[in-house]
């Protein structure tokens, strides 16, 4: 169980649906996020990895825009609440925020010496207002959630 | 059941294993996003791996860059790759 607050549950529905638009209308292979959400499983043999590709992808698509939807459908429709998640769909919770973090943390240039508390100080210290200082927050957030769903399910 | 059939042999060099004997691996790489915490859950969830294993790969993920998480046949590693996909990891298939 947990209580988001309207801003919550709006930037939720921003970076989910985000997410599911980037895998329906937006689908681009080209573009880096797709990349990494549906990774080349053969990198050496692009013939394999096509092939692969073939089988799966339709798949896996629709199972990340489900785990999308099923953020979208538990959230409250209009201002915050109180959200109950049975185990399984606090497994698609998970999923979902990953690729939204995957998204974000792509778009952001997260590395793996990243400090995202640097990061979001230099950013507030050059524009409070900006884009990046709210999309940093943001990604700070759906790891700060997806903490707390990873401890709750782990304790079961 | 049936006992194990314990005949000693010579241990033979992996080097020596003809290549169809040799099993496909599924690999999972680091990327600077997914939480470690959130990576061993995973490893639990998916392949029924012990909280200690799965960290113990974790870690390897974390510090080496990547991790055999399975092994055997191929399909069956295509199909692992692709679980681990729907969970976000990034995975690959190889026979090495």
């Amino acid at each position: 169980m947990a209580r988001f607050g309207p801003d919550e549950v709006k930037v939720l529905r921003k970076v989910v649906s985000e997410v599911i638009a980037l895998l329906s209308d937006g689908f681009d292979h080209t573009d880096p996020v797709v990349s990494r959400l549906f990774p080349d499983v053969y990198p050496d043999s692009p013939e394999d990895a096509a092939e692969y590709r073939r089988f799966t992808e339709g798949d896996l698509k629709t199972g990340k825009i489900d785990q999308a939807g099923a953020v979208l459908a538990a959230l409250p429709s209009s201002g915050g609440g109180e959200v109950r998640l049975d185990p399984e769909s606090a497994e698609a919770w998970l999923r979902a925020l990953t690729d939204a973090r995957l998204a974000l943390g792509i778009r952001l240039g997260v590395r793996d010496d990243t400090d995202l508390e640097d990061e979001l100080d230099d950013a507030v210290l050059q524009d409070p207002t900006s884009q990046r200082v709210f999309q940093l927050s943001v990604y700070a957030y759906l790891g700060y959630l997806q903490e707390s769903l990873v401890g709750a399910l782990s304790r079961r | 059941m049936a006992a194990p059939q314990v005949v000693p042999v010579e241990t033979p060099d992996v080097e020596e294993l003809p290549a169809a004997d040799a099993p496909w691996v599924t690999i999972v790489w680091n990327d600077p996003v997914n939480l470690m915490s959130y990576v061993t859950w995973v490893f639990q969830k998916l392949f029924g791996y012990s909280k200690e294993k799965a960290e113990k790969l974790m870690l390897d993920v974390h510090h080496k860059g990547k991790a055999i998480v399975t092994s055997g046949a191929r399909e069956r590693m295509e199909h692992d790759a692709s679980r681990l996909h729907a969970y976000g990891l990034w995975a690959t298939v190889d026979k090495p």
